[in-house]
């Protein structure tokens, strides 16, 4: 485009197009689906669906011992809320159904298990399914567990007391009962933002590019600055009404606290925005075309947010490769704002350098977006 | 060859829905280059083990024993570092700022406590904004203390002893890789086929060659089979990559049948793609037709157990679960890896998947014959 007819910025111009683009997309369908049903959808699963707090194991126990103790700890198996207690039988009978998934786990009370007890040991086996091996090892653990409080009960029977010599206080700050939805909700939000920020964004301007519906609009004398402007601020406002309408409903409806300040929330929300609408301009100027601004959209955007960001999974267990690369998903730095702006509270301290590496971000995605859109043309 | 196969008409229009995948360069670049990114990246990526965890330490005491504690934190393989801490104001700092997910505090007569056998307390704060991992870790700080205080002579009698021994099937080590590539395997191929067949009618539409398609000699039925091969070849493709990379990159097993895996991938690719194809006859534009595959497939992930435990979820959901292919299938790929899944097992989560096939794709071809009058 040469810059000889646009006269710089013009508001009557810029509200024109403002209005233009607005319209564009408030008629579209799919912008009402990605914006607020899918939010909701999301939030929903997170809220509910996705629950990484341990539930109930279902488990089989084998009893190979017919003494008093060993019945008793089987009995002991069977109260605890840890588990569940499907079937029972021998281990051969029993690991078909681990294989087949219908239980998680097999506790053996072995032979001899009763006179062990006698001598002051007793030792169970613990077979669990690898296959998960986040739900073998809690129910190892809780196996564990179970077992030693129910040894810890039988000795007090026989009246000997013994507290340990050291014990440990443990408290959750922010979280006491350690609901992973108090995360999962905030942290969704993330992956809301970035759907409509980047992705929704990248499809739709990809589809003016391959439409050559772009083209003609730069054909009129709108500046680049307004170009720009004028296709990012419907989106930027879009995003934050999802934004807004998911915060309303992890308040209410999935009872998240939100102990900081809205004000805060906004900062925040609009720092993330500036890299993600970016991206996803980059994006659709650099493809021009649907089908492969939607794949790199998804594989550059969503699924890091979903995967490499902290959300899921935690960062410092990464090996140092995917830890680096997780320095360049911009979620990567929202992600911890959101979580404590949710549940701890105003933290400028927290707040500050994230949002500077926000706008770094974003300066670097827009520069790149407008050479892009200017190779493009010329 | 095809065309002896299958027809003259039916390989005219499968070879050209190939080309119409495959004829952009870029287009056949996103159908290969992302999946094995993903499968590097996040495989890699996806783990709810918790390691190189920071530590603070508020020590109060300097005693022998919180001296004891601290270096057995340290010397902890899930522990990176530990960080010293001088007040109650910087380890709230700590905490805040996630320098440490945890801080362990001793009180100025905890070693005196513990010689003393008064009963010695440990105050352990977590950060709770990481529920999950903070669990995790009061895991591994409980075992530690726990181990110190055991070695702890004293006058009195010895606990009650006892003990459990793990013994983990289908994984010894329980490497968190040998969930996560068998379940990249499922997302990767719900992923990639998912992404053509939902553009497949709907592009027909945006660029108006719908009518000559209607038009031509070809019945519903040979449309849509033809729409349905290019995305369960990819898919195939996609698979079968994997399963040849795994033994160079990942080392995961497979200890199951091939020729159980092929049959159930096949019919989770198509059960997967008449999902995908009655989106796309739904859509009227490419964009909807992405949306509403985006739409879908992120429940598809988050409830298909990889994402998180299929057990932990409520009933009235597990009910709904059961519509979706990549649950069962998750099954299937799990079980043929590390358990040796024998037949009626892998028959038993593989029909469910057909019954979605033919609902899905008699949904369709219903949709995309109404349209046609």
């Amino acid at each position: 485009m040469s810059e000889g007819h646009t006269s710089g910025f013009d508001p009557r111009r810029f509200r024109a197009m403002l209005v233009k683009e607005s319209l564009q997309i408030a008629r579209d369908p799919s912008t009402f689906l990605i914006a607020f049903v899918l939010p909701v959808l999301l939030l929903f699963l997170f809220g509910y669906g996705v629950n990484l707090d341990t539930a109930r194991s279902r488990v089989g126990v084998v009893v190979q011992d017919n003494s008093a103790a060993a019945s008793s700890l089987a009995g002991a198996f069977q109260g605890s809320r840890w588990f569940d207690v499907v079937a029972t039988g021998s281990v051969s009978t029993l690991s078909p159904d681990l294989v087949a998934g219908r239980i998680r786990g097999i506790v053996v009370i072995p032979d001899g298990f009763g006179r062990a007890v006698a001598h002051g040991g007793g030792t169970i086996q613990v077979l669990t399914d690898g296959s998960l091996p986040n739900t073998a090892s809690f129910i190892g653990a809780y196996a564990e567990g179970v077992r030693a409080t129910w040894a810890a009960a039988r000795s007090t029977d026989h009246g000997a007391v013994h507290p340990p010599p050291i014990q440990t206080v443990s408290r959750f700050w922010f979280n006491p009962e350690l609901k992973s939805r108090y995360n999962l909700v905030p942290g969704s939000i993330a992956v809301v933002m970035t759907m409509v920020g980047t992705l929704l964004t990248a499809l739709v301007i990809a589809r003016e590019w391959e439409r050559g519906t772009l083209e003609a609009v730069m054909a009129t004398p709108v500046g680049m600055a307004e170009f720009i402007a004028t296709k990012v601020v419907p989106y930027f406002l879009l995003a934050l009404g999802s934004m807004t309408l998911c915060t309303v409903l992890a308040i209410t409806v999935f009872g998240v606290p939100f102990r900081g300040s809205p004000l805060a929330l906004l900062a925040i929300a609009s720092a993330f925005l500036f890299p993600a609408l970016g991206q996803g301009l980059l994006i659709s100027a650099a493809t021009k075309n649907q089908f492969v601004a939607s794949q790199l959209a998804l594989l550059s955007a969503f699924l890091p947010t979903m995967l490499l960001s902290g959300f899921l999974f935690e960062i410092s267990s990464m090996p140092k490769p995917i830890q680096a690369i997780s320095y360049l998903v911009p979620s990567r730095y929202l992600i911890p704002q959101l979580q404590t702006v949710f549940i701890v509270g105003d933290d400028w301290a927290l707040f500050l350098p994230n949002i500077a590496v926000l706008l770094g971000f974003g300066t670097v995605f827009f520069v790149l977006a407008v050479r892009a859109t200017r190779r493009r043309i010329a | 060859m095809i065309a002896a196969l299958l027809g003259p008409r039916l390989a005219a229009i499968i070879i050209k829905e190939l080309w119409a995948v495959l004829r952009d360069p870029r287009s056949r670049l996103s159908l290969l280059m992302p999946p094995l990114l993903q499968l590097l990246v996040f495989g890699y990526a996806s783990t709810m083990e918790v390691r190189h965890v920071t530590i603070g330490v508020l020590d109060r005491d300097g005693g022998q024993w919180s001296h004891e504690i601290v270096q057995r934190l340290a010397g902890s393989p899930n522990v990176k570092r530990i960080v010293r801490l001088d007040s109650e104001n910087a380890l709230a700092r700590a905490i805040d700022t996630q320098q440490v997910i945890a801080a362990v505090q001793f009180d100025s007569h905890f070693s005196a406590d513990v010689s003393a056998a008064r009963g010695a307390v440990v105050g352990v704060v977590y950060d709770g904004r990481k529920s999950n991992a903070a669990q995790i870790v009061s895991g591994y700080i409980d075992r530690i203390v726990a181990g110190v205080a055991g070695d702890i002579h004293t006058a009195r009698p010895p606990a009650p002893s006892g003990s459990s021994s793990n013994v983990t099937w289908f994984n010894p080590n329980l490497d968190y890789l040998w969930f996560s590539i068998p379940s990249l395997v499922v997302i990767i191929s719900l992923v990639s086929s998912t992404a053509v067949v939902s553009q497949s009618v709907a592009r027909e539409k945006e660029l108006g060659t719908y009518d000559q398609l209607m038009v031509s000699p070809f019945r519903v039925w040979e449309i849509l089979a033809g729409k349905m091969v290019p995305p369960v070849l990819v898919g195939l493709a996609n698979a079968t990559l994997y399963l040849a990379m795994n033994p160079l990159i990942f080392g995961v097993p497979f200890t199951g049948s091939l020729w159980l895996f092929y049959p159930s991938l096949l019919v989770f690719l198509l059960a997967v793609s008449g999902i995908g194809m009655l989106i796309s006859v739904v859509a009227n534009t490419q964009q909807q037709a992405f949306l509403g595959m985006f739409a879908l497939t992120v429940p598809v992930f988050l409830l298909s157990g990889y994402a998180a435990p299929i057990d932990n979820i409520p009933p009235f959901l597990q009910i709904l679960a059961e519509a979706n292919p990549a649950k069962h299938f998750l099954i299937v790929t799990e079980g043929l890896f590390l358990k040796g899944m024998p037949a009626a097992d892998v028959f038993a989560n593989t029909w469910p998947m057909a019954v979605i096939a033919v609902v899905t794709i008699a949904a369709a071809s219903y949709l995309f014959r109404s349209r046609l009058e």
